[in-house]
């Protein structure tokens, strides 16, 4: 059985119907990219998977259990959430912030776990005291991410995850992010308009465009040349870059 | 400077009651602007219907607002019988609360849009309720600005108090008014210190609270509601030592006789061993219902007063008649009985500078509609609301080129400067005596009589004790020596007496 399985799943906003009818299913331990222009439904989508919107019609299961009937906490502690925006809670400390899922849940998360997660995202422990005004944006995103995986989640989900950080912390982020994803067996699915980013980390890309699903292949296919032409005009452009950089090389 | 620091003991009463519905105000005003804050930050239209509200309340004058309430729970007691109190600090509460009420609101839901949108999907995210949202989030990020609202709020409302006084709150606004009115500038100086004092500590206390939250230093915020509390508990234990058996209150309007006659019976009261206690600076419109509802229990009212205002007459039947319809009336509709006349009068008159009438040949009333198009008219902040003016202008047919109002003290500076050509004088009042004014005839009897009544409210109108202290005040009064005492108290130089020593000087000279 999939870890997660959307059938016909719809999102309306007013009129506007973001989502129309995408039906999908992720096995466990998958890593997977969720690709799309800016207001293709992605994001959307991807917030139906923690019930943080409620599809119009269709069906969202995580392990066969409808999330719009799980409560919140649970469900939020099997599902990790990372997003663009970071959102760490300025007024807590580092290890507060980490600690907040188990919290809300009645646990106490101890020191050591803490520090491990620390440890897990390459942090010193000793940022635990810290504040969050006191870390550089890089930095905060890695404590985003251990808050995500501190109720021990079968799930990450993300959300543009690197989209603010400069290029060399996204790239050694989206490394330690895929580590992670191997080491603790984790089912991912990674929203992002970067098609770079999502064929160099996922093993499973999609491709959005208006609210419906018009491509669902392998890196290695996409770049075959396979997934229609929405995906390919997506996948055209790092390739391009790609080439005008090697003729760059080559010339001097 | 050490005549004000010789007032300060005995302002401590009246700072602990300023503190307490100071403090109850903002309270009261902190639980109704939250809860809507968070109603409001979760509802557009309540956002706007709220603010809009507290802005709309916001522009109406403190004193204006505070007046209004005494109508408005007058008007209650037809719903919820006489229990209902209109004066003192129910009013009083109420208003300052809607006074209050703006910075906080405004602040708290300011505070709550500004909420940076990632730290709120963040919350939800990783699996908050709307309460714990609200708890663990919303709540400490918007409190430092919330408490900033509550410093702003808190500097205006113990300003505001003091315009408390007017509706029969005790505030430091008593001896601000009362300062004022008899021209005693340590006293208005002390009690503006006082409330200007309370206003800085309570400033800088809650500053504290707010810097513990913003740079998140609980003891700060600690230290900053303690010493808030202590100060709070303070004033509730001093009112608490001073409430024993409810005194008899004496009510004085807002000028010098009004304080000199009330310290004439509170002396009287006090020596027949009976505990008073003084109301002073009271709207002259406000002390009649309080008497009949005995939110206060003595005042000196006068016949003409009565007669038009509130058994709304017009006609003149002579005084011994006017007199006697009062009393009947008074005692019949209110249960407020009238104890006797004083003995003087106090009636509205026209008084001129003798240079000016000289010059403009005007000696009576029907002189002065000749010339009155050229001058300017002074009048108190009532005087040109009254039927009596009224009848005196319709009866002479005078026009004005202007009229103006003064403070009653201030009105016989105005004729000095020229800044007016004639006023509303007060036959008792001994400044006409003193500045050698001309009072000009009324050959047409327009003007009705004003004797001064010793009225007594319900609650103590059969109390014999009372009776046996203050009735030899009936008819014991001159109209000298009552112009004497009343130029005692506002002359300027060196033989200036306070109320209390002209009182004193006054029941002497009436052989009591």
């Amino acid at each position: 059985m999939p870890l997660l399985c959307l059938e016909e799943v719809v999102c309306r906003f007013g009129a506007q119907e973001a989502v129309r009818s995408v039906s999908l299913s992720i096995a466990a331990g998958s890593f997977v990219a969720l690709v799309g222009a800016s207001g293709s439904g992605k994001t959307t989508l991807l917030k139906t998977v923690n019930a943080l919107i409620r599809p119009a019609a269709g069906r969202v299961l995580l392990a066969g259990e409808d999330v719009t009937r799980l409560p919140p906490a649970r469900l939020r502690r099997r599902v990790g959430y990372v997003f663009q925006g970071i959102g760490l809670f300025p007024h807590m400390t580092v290890a507060q912030n980490i600690a907040i899922g188990p919290r809300l849940a009645g646990e106490r998360l101890p020191p050591e776990r803490i520090a491990r997660l620390l440890e897990l995202v390459e942090l010193d422990p000793a940022f635990a005291r810290r504040m969050p005004d006191q870390l550089s944006g890089g930095q905060r995103q890695r404590v985003g991410v251990a808050r995500a995986l501190a109720g021990g989640p079968e799930m990450l989900l993300m959300d543009e995850p690197f989209g603010a950080l400069d290029p060399v912390t996204r790239d050694s982020l989206g490394r330690k992010v895929r580590d992670l994803h191997e080491s603790l067996g984790l089912t991912t699915v990674m929203v992002t308009h970067d098609m770079a980013e999502a064929l160099l980390l996922a093993d499973r890309v999609l491709v959005m465009e208006r609210g419906a699903l018009v491509a669902d292949e392998s890196p290695r296919a996409l770049l075959a040349g396979a997934g229609g032409a929405a995906a390919q005009a997506l996948v055209a452009v790092p390739r391009q870059q790609a080439a005008r950089l090697a003729a760059l090389e080559d010339g001097r | 400077m050490s005549a004000i620091a010789a007032l300060l003991p005995a302002l401590m009463p009246k700072l602990a009651a300023h503190v307490l519905i100071s403090a109850s105000a903002i309270g009261l005003a902190i639980l109704i602007a939250l809860p809507l804050a968070v109603w409001a930050s979760r509802s557009r239209l309540v956002a706007r219907l709220a603010l809009g509200f507290a802005s709309l309340v916001q522009t109406i004058p403190a004193l204006a607002l505070l007046a209004l309430f005494f109508p408005l729970l007058l008007s209650l007691r037809g719903l919820f019988g006489e229990g209902v109190p209109t004066l003192g600090f129910l009013p009083a509460l109420m208003a300052l609360t809607l006074y209050a009420l703006l910075p906080i609101l405004r602040n708290a839901v300011t505070a709550r849009a500004r909420l940076d949108p990632g730290v709120l999907e963040a919350a939800d995210g990783v699996g908050m309720t709307g309460w714990q949202k609200l708890v663990l989030v919303e709540a400490p990020l918007a409190a430092p600005f919330i408490i900033a609202g509550i410093r702003t709020a808190s500097v205006w409302t113990i300003g505001a108090a003091t315009l408390a006084s007017t509706i029969g709150q005790p505030s430091l606004g008593d001896p601000i008014f009362a300062g004022l009115q008899t021209q005693n500038w340590a006293l208005v100086l002390a009690g503006c210190l006082l409330s200007a004092g309370i206003a800085l500590v309570a400033d800088g206390l809650i500053g504290l609270i707010e810097a513990g939250l913003a740079r998140r230093k609980p003891w700060l915020t600690g230290a900053g509601i303690g010493a808030v509390a202590l100060g709070i508990c303070a004033a509730l234990a001093a009112q608490g030592a001073a409430r024993q058996e409810r005194p008899i209150v004496i009510a004085a309007k807002q000028f010098s006789e009004q304080y000199i006659l009330a310290r004439l019976i509170g002396a009287r009261l006090e020596a027949a061993g009976l505990r008073v206690e003084y109301r002073d600076g009271l709207g002259s419109a406000v002390v009649h219902s309080a008497l009949a509802s005995s939110a206060i229990d003595i005042s000196v009212d006068y016949t003409g007063t009565i007669w038009a205002n509130y058994l709304k007459r017009s006609d003149n039947p002579g005084r011994e008649e006017v007199y006697r319809t009062i009393r009947a009336w008074e005692a019949e509709t209110h249960g407020i009985r009238v104890l006797g006349r004083l003995g003087f009068e106090n009636a509205y008159a026209f008084a001129m500078r003798p240079d000016r009438a000289r010059a403009l040949g005007v000696a009576r009333l029907d002189d002065l509609a000749r010339v009155a198009p050229q001058l300017v008219i002074g009048g108190d902040p009532e005087f040109f609301e009254r039927p009596e003016w009224r009848a005196v202008r319709d009866a002479y047919g005078l026009s004005f080129r202007q009229s103006r109002n003064f403070a009653p003290t201030f009105m016989y500076d105005a004729l000095a400067s020229g800044e007016a050509d004639v006023i509303s004088a007060y036959t008792s009042d001994g400044r006409i005596a003193a500045d050698g004014l001309v009072v000009l005839a009324d050959p047409r009897q327009a003007l009705p009589s004003y004797e001064a009544l010793l009225m007594l409210s319900p609650r103590i109108a059969r109390d014999e004790r009372v009776e046996r202290a203050l009735a030899p005040l009936v008819g014991a009064i001159s109209v000298e020596a009552m112009r004497a005492a009343n130029y005692a108290v506002d002359r300027k130089d060196g033989a200036k007496l306070t109320p209390a020593e002209a009182a004193a000087e006054l029941a002497r000279a009436a052989g009591l």
